[in-house]
């Protein structure tokens, strides 16, 4: 039993458990699923009364870090207890290949640690990737008012038009990224 | 936890529907550990999933895989069947009225903000292979270069907060 936990889970055993989430947080706790608030709740935390989005009380969302809490406890777990045998995601050999043509050889891990690394952060690519990278996506993750949990997941299960929009946004901005910017970063 | 789950949400009695109450007023423990063990329940399905793998991320953007999209799509399925069955069950508005069960996101004009947004979350998301979930999850499974995203997206938000006047919304 644990042996075939420790497989990497199939998405069609993940993902119905995933969308579980939605309903289940609901029904325990009354919240919306939904991550990158926290981003906005620390913000608020640290430097409030700044500026008008973070005017309010920031401990609106403490469940939400207790939350985001049980995210780092939970895949400290996947991790250890439940530790893959086999370290190399299976992904497409054609992804593979693209990513060789690019430079990235890494092949273990959850991540090329040859492109995300402490060491790496010092370089172009690194740099790009990891910093430029986070800041888009807390950027854009407020400005869109919602990340892949609260839009692509909590959105479209409310069939919501604006979620849907912000979901088309996050592909077009994925693919710019995937075949123009992360070639030319790795140039 | 003394309080039992349906106590957490008010029912639909008679066709009026009461606003949920708030839950993190009458019992905060409960809320915060209810919280913890939902999101420790996620934090397994997020990596167990490998949908915080950078090379998943890649796979999906340049269509070379179904995994990323089967684990979306079916969520989402998922998650409207839950939802449907608890309206069914009494909680929030009946079915067919809408999902007002959960938020509604404002809806009117261009809604350029969404999709605008959308697009600067999405360049992140092609470069750094993890979208606010899975960066916390990474750090979970020790990759503390990920804190540095984080501390970005940090950043990021509160330059969004900072620049919000002059951004256009709607």
């Amino acid at each position: 039993m644990l042996d075939a936990l420790r497989q990497p889970w199939p998405w069609y055993v993940a993902g119905p458990l995933i969308g579980l989430v939605v309903p289940v947080l609901w029904l325990l706790t009354g919240k919306a699923f939904g991550v990158s608030t926290s981003f906005r709740d620390i913000c608020a935390a640290v430097t409030p009364g700044r500026f008008e989005y973070l005017r309010y009380d920031w401990r609106t969302g403490a469940w939400r870090f207790a939350f985001v809490a049980g995210i780092l406890i939970g895949a400290l777990i996947a991790v250890t207890v439940l530790a893959s045998p086999d370290p190399v995601v299976g992904i497409s050999e054609a992804t593979r290949a693209d990513l060789a043509a690019l430079g990235i050889t890494s092949r273990t891990g959850l991540f090329p640690s040859d492109l995300i690394s402490w060491r790496s952060l010092g370089t172009l690519p690194g740099f790009v990737v990891v910093v430029l990278g986070g800041f888009l996506v807390g950027f854009g993750a407020r400005w869109a008012d919602g990340c892949t949990s609260g839009h692509a997941i909590t959105g479209l299960v409310g069939r919501q038009l604006p979620s849907l929009l912000a979901v088309l946004g996050f592909f077009a901005g994925g693919l710019v990224s995937t075949f123009l910017l992360l070639p030319l970063a790795l140039r | 936890m003394s309080t039992r789950v349906a106590d957490a949400i008010p029912r639909r009695e008679g066709g009026s529907t009461r606003e949920p109450e708030p839950v993190a007023a009458r019992t905060p423990a409960g809320l915060l550990l209810r919280s913890l063990a939902v999101g420790t329940a996620f934090g397994v399905l997020l990596v167990k999933s490998e949908a915080v793998s950078w090379f998943r991320i890649q796979e999906m953007f340049r269509f070379q895989g179904v995994h990323m999209y089967g684990l979306l799509g079916s969520a989402v399925l998922v998650g409207m069947a839950g939802i449907a069955a608890l309206q069914r069950l009494g909680y929030g508005e009946p079915p067919g009225s809408g999902l007002d069960v959960l938020p509604k996101k404002e809806s009117r004009g261009l809604n350029r903000h969404y999709w605008m947004g959308g697009a600067v979350f999405g360049l992140g998301w092609g470069l750094l292979g993890a979208c606010p979930g899975p960066i916390y999850a990474l750090i979970g499974t020790g990759a503390t270069v990920f804190a540095v995203a984080l501390a970005s997206a940090v950043t990021g938000a509160w330059t969004y907060a900072a620049l919000r006047p002059r951004l256009p919304h709607f």
